[in-house]
């Protein structure tokens, strides 16, 4: 092998270095309006009545629209949301109008000018008054607004606590956390003149985004190309449609033109999905060795005014609650209550860096309360390759142990440990904790698969027409890495097609952690078939054994002799004879099941596996925590791209630090506290602390060259194991997320480690 | 409406002159009127860096810079970094190491880069992380942006 593993710079690198590359922000078509959403103010009402008659009179002002002028089909997981509404609002981002113009400045002063006369209704911001009887309803028919609940166990939960030497039982609380893609939401609609929609959209899952789609304007899917250009960071936001989507549509059909929106940073601060909010009451035992015997996790999450993705984060929480460590009983329930706060989608992690932060805590309070090592202990209940958890994960590869040896080695944690700077005003201490997520997809649809096509033109140039996504992370890159290992040709003779409909077979979509697996395989069965019809082809030309032939350099060689060269072979086949087309099509299908009602199944075909230890300094007397270190190990499968592998773990990281240390959308009674960047905090450049990574190797026997994802894990067990170095460091437990110098020296002070300055 | 000022100044390399509404800021401009889309709108109140350009080699915010600023003066956005065909020192390093992502923020980087290079040829790690504070990048964690700029003073 000479390219997995490489560090092979990035296919779309040189016109995002230069400036040149096109985002969508930065297209323009002829005839293209500009359209601006108007939103609601208040977090409950009733509309009494709008009045666009001010708007329709700004000039360049082509459409005015309410819900009055559309059909305002409900959509999304709970078929709640509409994209304009008509009788109520029930948070802050909700729709009342749109405008189309011809600047956006004019469509900004048409929707300033519409008049939206509102009778506030009893408002609900707390998940305990939403589900307190008699509470406003805030939904017509959805009783005691209770629109999910989530229920799991395996074994029995009292033998477990029977079995327990030991019990620990808390409660966490988990922030709003915003995306901050450093492009803006966005979308450009336009039908042709027979009807057809083009959107160019910056969707993470195309296909599904097509079907749904056409139910929400009315359209058959056929009739509905997506095209996706580059992507300013997603990180899960655009897994789903928002209602700005069909509101795009909506007005580029009543003006007959093509309408983009943009959203500003305000608008995507208000009004785009966040990481969900929960609160999380958990109980775990060990017997008296260390050996986990039980969790028991009740949860409570915060659905907001509309359902979207955030409210099915339960389906990969419950997987680390019972299977992440070896678990004999388990148990899960949630609720997911409605409220007049902001809603969530979905954002890298998926619920898991929430439950990874409460199950990890408690593994350290265990290993405290046994009086081991928290490295010891998580080594003692750790799972090997082969194993099958209680839920039906099945391990087929399984790196954990070594990521756990690994990332303590990496931090010098025996020594560190040992030795806690216990005294004066800065105290240092270490923490870990380890993840499990899916590695290879998530079957939560018929089915998980991806489709390829692989060509050779008579240049011998070959194109990898791939169902699979690009948001930054660069798939685009790795694919053409393994389609060239597969038929010997350097990178630059590959292409890759990967955004439009009308053209790629059909793929899920980016998440999940899926494209490198999944697609990956998929491109591997194409590449792999269209070798084999060339060392046919030239076996049957040459007079010679195929099982001698082979393809390298772009040639067929045999040993070390060249037979043919890749494009005059090629050529040969289109032109002479029977006139062949080199090309090749796959489905990938990941072995991967289903889950039934109770959510036991193995639901993807291998599992990512980390550990990260982080030493942390915190400061007494402001609260201060600065992360000296990051030592992350991460059971990847196979190395594919070095360089983008060690992208995705740094970038994950820091994200992952983010949550742990300063971001938190700000939310008081429904409204945006601090939608800014200079009011919510990314960390920058000299905040960022030095990262150690270190790739374990387990080639899972089912992953492209044994590789599994990894797009998500870094960003998942970082707070775990910050909170659980800032109590080694200063003996207090922490809870609740950011961990903000106010929150800290509050909880130093609770807990007198510290004087309070004002008492 | 206020009228539109005439500047004159030279972008890129180029001389140039177009008329601008006294409100409105470089970024604009340049996009709009030049349709150099290289520099971006991420946030609009200069908090994110992605829009910076260089004004007389120092980097300005393009989003909260008036474009009457620089009449008379030289003006360097992300397209005028290449040198001729060839690709400059620095972006060939953001390539190599693995600097850019999404890329959304990487023509701020770069300018902003660019700049630090320009003060201090050989930048510390320090340096070079304080000189890029003003830039937000959601994709990489910055340390490969990091490398690449220490790695660009290094040739």
């Amino acid at each position: 092998m000479t390219l997995i593993g490489a560090r092979i710079p990035k296919l779309d690198g040189p016109g995002k270095a230069t400036g040149e590359t096109r985002y969508l922000s930065d297209l323009e078509v002829p005839g293209m309006l500009h359209g601006v959403i108007r939103r609601s103010d208040r977090v409950h009402a009733r509309i009494v009545s709008v009045d666009v008659s001010k708007a329709l009179e700004v000039s360049g002002v082509h459409a005015v629209l309410t819900a009055r002028d559309i059909v305002n089909v409900p959509f999304g997981h709970g078929k709640d949301n509409t994209p304009l509404k008509g009788d109520r609002v029930r948070c802050i981002r909700d729709e009342i109008a749109a405008v189309a113009a011809e600047t956006e400045s004019a469509a900004a002063e048409a929707c300033r000018a519409i008049r939206v006369e509102y009778e506030d209704l009893p408002p609900v911001f707390t998940v305990e008054d939403a589900l307190k009887p008699g509470a406003p309803e805030i939904h017509a028919g959805r009783a005691g607004n209770l629109p999910f609940t989530y229920d799991y166990a395996h074994g029995d939960v009292a033998q477990g606590e029977a079995d327990s030497a030991h019990v620990v039982e808390g409660e966490f609380v988990l922030q709003f956390m915003t995306h901050c893609c450093m492009g803006t939401s966005a979308i450009l609609a336009a039908f042709d003149s027979e009807g057809r929609l083009t959107l160019t959209s910056l969707t993470q899952v195309p296909f599904l985004y097509r079907r749904d789609m056409a139910a929400i304007v009315g359209m058959s899917p056929e009739d509905i190309r997506v095209i996706q250009p580059p992507i300013g960071g997603a990180f899960g936001s655009k897994l789903d449609i928002y209602p700005f989507e069909p509101i795009a549509v909506h007005l580029a059909r009543a003006t007959r033109r093509p309408v983009r929106i943009v959203f500003s940073r305000h608008e995507e601060f208000v009004s785009s999905p966040t990481r969900q909010p929960m609160r999380v009451r958990l109980r775990s035992g060990c017997d008296g060795k260390g050996r986990l015997t039980f969790r028991d996790a009740q949860l409570w999450l915060d659905n907001g005014g509309y359902t979207s993705w955030g409210a099915t984060t339960p389906f990969v929480m419950m997987q680390t609650f019972s299977s992440l460590y070896r678990v004999p009983h388990a148990r899960f329930h949630t609720k997911v209550a409605y409220t007049n706060n902001p809603y969530s989608g979905s954002f890298r992690g998926y619920g898991n860096l929430q439950a990874t932060f409460a199950v990890e805590s408690q593994l350290d309070l265990l290993a405290e309360k046994v009086g081991v090592d928290p490295l010891e202990l998580r080594l003692m209940n750790s799972q090997e390759t082969g194993e099958k958890t209680g839920q039906g994960l099945e391990f087929v590869s399984c790196g954990l142990r070594d990521c756990l040896e690994s990332a303590a080695e990496m931090s010098g944690w025996r020594a560190k440990r040992a030795s806690p700077a216990l005294k004066g005003n800065v105290r240092r201490g270490v923490g870990m904790a380890s993840m499990l997520h899916v590695g290879g997809g998530a079957k939560i649809y018929r089915s998980d698969g991806c489709g390829s096509v692989v060509s050779i033109d008579d240049f011998g140039k070959v194109t990898l027409v791939t169902g699979s996504t690009d948001i930054g992370q660069g798939s685009e890159t790795v694919l053409a890495q393994m389609v060239a290992e597969v038929l010997g040709v350097a990178m630059d003779r590959v292409k890759v097609i990967n955004s439009d409909t009308d053209v790629k077979p059909w793929d899920v979509g980016v998440h999940a952690s899926r494209t490198s697996y999944v697609a990956g395989n998929s491109a591997l069965l194409a590449a792999n078939e269209a070798k084999a019809k060339l060392l046919t082809a030239a076996a049957d030309l040459y007079e010679l054994p195929k099982g001698e032939l082979s393809l390298s350099g772009g040639f067929i060689m045999r040993g070390a002799e060249k037979v043919d060269a890749l494009d005059k072979l090629v050529r040969t086949l289109h032109f002479t004879g029977k006139g062949e087309l080199l090309v090749t099509h796959s489905y990938f299908e990941p072995a991967s099941v289903k889950q039934d009602a109770g959510f036991f199944g193995n639901v993807s075909p291998t599992y990512a596996f980390g550990t990260h230890a982080v030493e942390v300094e915190v400061e007494l007397d402001t609260g201060q925590v600065r992360v000296l270190a990051v030592s992350a190990a991460h059971d990847v499968g196979k190395v594919l791209n070095a360089m983008s592998l060690e992208g995705q773990i740094e970038g994950g990281v820091v994200m992952g630090l983010g949550y742990s240390l300063t971001e938190e959308l700000k939310i008081r009674e429904g409204k945006v506290l601090n939608p800014s960047f200079r009011d919510y905090h990314l960390l920058t450049a000299p905040e960022v602390p030095p990262i150690h990574f270190k790739a374990i190797e387990t080639e899972d026997p089912s992953g492209p060259f044994g590789a599994k994802g990894v797009g998500e894990a870094p960003a998942i067990c970082v707070a775990a194991a910050v909170a659980n170095a800032v109590h080694h460091a200063t003996g207090v437990r922490f809870t609740e997320l950011p961990l903000t110098p106010e929150r800290v020296l509050n909880g130093l002070i609770a807990a007198g480690v510290v004087r309070d300055p004002l008492a | 409406m206020q009228p539109e000022v005439e500047i004159r100044f030279t972008l890129n390399g180029r001389p140039v002159r177009t008329h601008v509404p006294p409100t409105m800021a470089v970024l604009e401009m340049v996009r709009e009127r030049f349709a150099l889309t290289g520099s971006k709108l991420a946030c609009g109140e200069g908090e994110c860096g992605a829009c910076a350009v260089l004004l007389d080699g120092e980097p300005v915010l393009g989003c909260l810079t008036p474009a009457v600023d620089v009449d008379g003066r030289v003006l360097v956005t992300v397209e005028g970094l290449r040198h001729k065909a060839d690709l400059a020192p620095l972006q060939k390093a953001f390539l190599m190491e693995g600097a850019v992502q999404c890329g959304f923020c990487t023509p701020g980087m770069l300018v902003a880069a660019t700049a630090l290079l320009a003060e201090h040829p050989h930048p510390s790690r320090e340096q070079v992380r304080r000189g890029l504070e003003g830039n937000l990048c959601r994709c990489t964690g910055y340390v490969a942006i990091v490398e690449a700029v220490e790695d660009a003073g290094k040739r």
